[in-house]
């Protein structure tokens, strides 16, 4: 099977979005999946854009919610202030998720140029470390309008601001943003799921793309003929934390209240592991570990108090499974009793031949 | 190629309708002729404590009105681990399982998150003990059992300038917890008005609540002899273990957070010797429905409750109060229900553990009043 078949990412996006819509229209979707519809999107960006840093740029990145974090807060800073110029939603939306990933974008750039001198494990941890800065920088940050325009102040209250009569506080330091109006729905989630796919998937199958593969593979061979190293890892990393910032506004959007606390290492891990079960590299898979974890802990309900602990036996269990060249084998024979041998092959055949 | 990606399509599909499944009973009305009460709370995690206390509480309420005959409860807890989007999702799994009224969620920025879904839903609610303003602030239905953040700040002020516990005040407070910062807030403008010496503010944060030597150096220097400490219990244990190992012993005043730390695991009670604190709610008061509930949740759990599961025990029975007075049945809907109870709130009185005569404004907000507290011989003593 070649890795990332197009037609294969979009046909699974495309029906689940189909099916999903049919069976809400039919009210056959319970109240719990309808509201992770707009999260599961969120984060299937977010594993779609770290893959790329770390499935198709080969560098692992531990401070990805902070790029979340960054197109959260400015995406919903622009959606709010918006509110009174612009009233229609679709505009205001688009407008906040460019503002938001146009600001992590840059956020990524200027981390980008200091981080990727480094390789491996020391990269890992700066970016750790500029994850936690974000978000230690958004726990002290005040932002407040009024008729002048956008206030913004690092001081320890929400006074500092010097706000008019009637101006209001939209970041208030570690207490983040209260009163959000909800504009996310599943189809803006979609829509953004498609174009995060559509930018990164064309990016892969680029002369770009294959440039930044050459330099997971071997760097100094990809160096030798003439490869610009810094070019193409920022290209990659900027993108990455550009669609990360857009999945952030996503987020925020879906939500009354966000927090920077809540983008933190777990989140970012939490993100690496979606990207990590679905295999890295592989788009599709990411999609789907992504839902199937997402949804997980929704379905573990019943376990109670004891839940976490369940998800995470599954998810230990899942992991070494997956890695297991016997149960592979296994599942293998296992579909090939169930399907005929003769028409995997010949189906198979006819697809690699078309794309 | 093609025929596993109709398999996938296939299993999604399976994957999909299993979900939906559960679904059928779907916004039921109450069957038993029950209402049902749902509520989200930390049920695991740091915050678990006041989640589990909340719901205890809520329980035993419960479990006493089903016995008297007449109105009775269903409740349903459901974990948010003190998380704004878990908590929506916990929402949603009660919503699924036909909630009629919502007791909120126990901690400030979950309940931020789901009293918005609650007002679109238009579904009543009363939480124990989610304290910010942002949970009630423009929406109707959504009503607090305990003070609001500003009210506790003020009110520690006032009381500590009526008592005059201290000259010298320093402040240590929780620099990344809406709770921590809005009592803060309003008890350092209050301070002020009342001219009372606030010498040091030290802050920390989620990532350093272990080690509070700089802020109670600071504090040490500048001569406080009282520290106002307007936090949740953990962080203030370690730092009664920590004043106490550089030879620092001043007062301490703590806010309802601080209600619980007697029963902390591991923690030496003689730690908190003198600690005083605001709460509304006095296990060692000699009335006759706290005792009794005090034996019943000793019994039951093992442990003396704290302001949350008094809180909780409070939230069932005021909305049995409204419920009667606004003579609702459990098959009307959820959106029938908030609006009588919302006409009901903010007209009647109640008398329960945590103040007597409480009233609700129209905001959401009660009006009762703190009792001062302080901790003797590893017991909790009405200051009054």
């Amino acid at each position: 099977m070649k890795k990332n078949n197009i037609f294969l990412i979009y046909g699974t996006v495309i029906a689940a979005y189909i099916i999903i819509q049919l069976l809400m229209s039919a009210g056959a979707v319970t109240s719990s999946l309808r509201g992770q519809l707009v999260p599961i999107c969120a984060y299937i960006v977010m594993a779609v854009s770290l893959n790329l840093t770390v499935g198709v740029l080969g560098e692992l990145s531990l401070g990805h919610a902070g790029f979340m974090s960054i197109g959260a807060f400015t995406g919903v800073v622009a959606c709010m202030s918006l509110e009174s110029a612009l009233p229609p939603t679709l505009p205001r939306f688009v407008i906040s998720l460019l503002v938001g990933a146009a600001f992590a974008g840059v956020a990524g750039f200027l981390i980008g140029i200091p981080v990727l001198r480094l390789n491996g494990d020391y990269l890992a941890i700066v970016t750790l470390a500029f994850g936690e800065i974000i978000k230690n920088i958004i726990n002290c940050l005040y932002v407040g309008i009024d008729s002048r325009g956008l206030h913004l102040s690092f001081l320890t209250n929400s006074d500092a601001l010097n706000l008019e009569e009637g101006g209001t506080v939209i970041i208030n330091g570690p207490m983040g943003i209260a009163g959000i109006t909800k504009l996310s729905t599943f189809t803006f989630g979609f829509a953004l799921v498609l174009v995060a796919l559509f930018i990164v998937l064309n990016l892969i199958r680029s002369r770009a793309g294959r440039a930044i593969m050459a330099l997971r593979d071997n760097r100094i061979a990809a160096e030798s003929i003439g490869i610009n190293v810094t070019k193409y890892k920022l290209m990659a990393f900027v993108t990455s934390s550009a669609l990360a910032g857009a999945a952030g506004t996503l987020f925020a959007l879906n939500y009354s209240t966000i927090t920077a606390a809540k983008f933190n290492f777990n989140t970012s891990i939490l993100v690496l592991v979606f990207v990590v079960l679905g295999g890295l590299g592989n788009i599709w898979g990411s999609i789907i570990a992504t839902t199937v974890l997402v949804i997980l802990p929704e379905l573990l309900r019943e376990f109670n108090d004891y839940r976490m602990l369940v998800y995470a036996i599954v998810l230990i269990l899942v992991m070494l499974a997956t890695n297991n060249a016997t149960f592979k084998n296994t599942l293998r024979e296992l579909v090939n009793k169930i399907i005929p041998e003769k028409l995997i092959k010949r189906k198979e055949g006819t697809t690699d031949g078309n794309s | 190629m093609k025929l596993k990606r109709i398999i996938c399509i296939a299993i999604s599909l399976v994957l999909v309708a299993a979900l939906a499944a559960g679904c059928s009973a779907n916004e039921k009305k109450g069957e038993s002729g029950a209402f049902k009460i749902g509520g989200t709370g930390p049920l695991t995690g740091v915050a678990a404590i006041y989640g589990t206390a909340a719901m205890n509480g809520a329980q035993i309420a419960v479990d006493e009105i089903n016995a008297m005959g007449g109105i009775k409860f269903e409740l349903k807890y459901e974990d948010d681990e003190h998380d704004a989007e878990k908590a929506v999702n916990a929402y949603n799994t009660l919503k699924d399982w036909g909630m009629q009224i919502f007791l909120g969620s126990v901690t400030s920025t979950p309940a931020v998150a789901t009293s918005a879904e609650a007002f679109n839903d238009r579904i009543f609610s009363l939480t124990p003990s989610a304290s910010s303003t942002d949970v009630t602030k423009g929406k109707d239905n959504m009503f607090q059992m305990c003070f609001a953040d500003p009210n506790q700040g003020t009110a520690s002020a006032q009381y500590i300038a009526d008592k005059n516990l201290g000259t010298k005040i320093a402040v240590i407070y929780k620099n990344d917890d809406p709770y921590s910062k809005g009592i803060y807030n309003t008890f350092a403008e209050k301070a002020a008005e009342l001219n009372l010496e606030i010498v040091s503010t030290t802050t920390f944060t989620d990532d350093s609540q272990t080690d509070f030597n700089v802020q109670l150096l600071d504090a040490k220097d500048k001569g406080a002899d009282l520290i106002f400490l307007p936090m949740y219990y953990t962080p203030a244990s370690l730092i009664f273990q920590q004043a106490k190992a550089m030879g620092y012993a001043p007062k301490y005043f703590g806010v309802d957070g601080m209600d619980g730390i007697l029963t902390l695991e591991n923690f030496d009670t003689s730690l908190a010797e003198g600690v005083i604190l605001l709460t509304p709610f006095n296990a060692d008061s000699n009335d006759e429905r706290t005792v009794n509930f005090v034996n019943k949740y000793k019994e039951l759990f093992d442990e003396i409750p704290n302001q949350f599961a008094a809180d909780g025990y409070d939230c069932i029975y005021a909305l049995k109060a409204a419920l009667e007075a606004a003579e609702c049945k459990p098959s009307m809907t959820a959106s029938e229900l908030c609006e009588k109870l919302i006409g009901a709130f903010t007209t009647m009185k109640f008398d329960g553990l945590t103040g007597d005569s409480m009233t609700w404004a129209a905001n959401g907000e009660v009006s009762k009043s703190p009792k001062g507290m302080v901790i003797q011989n590893g017991a909790y003593v009405g200051l009054d």
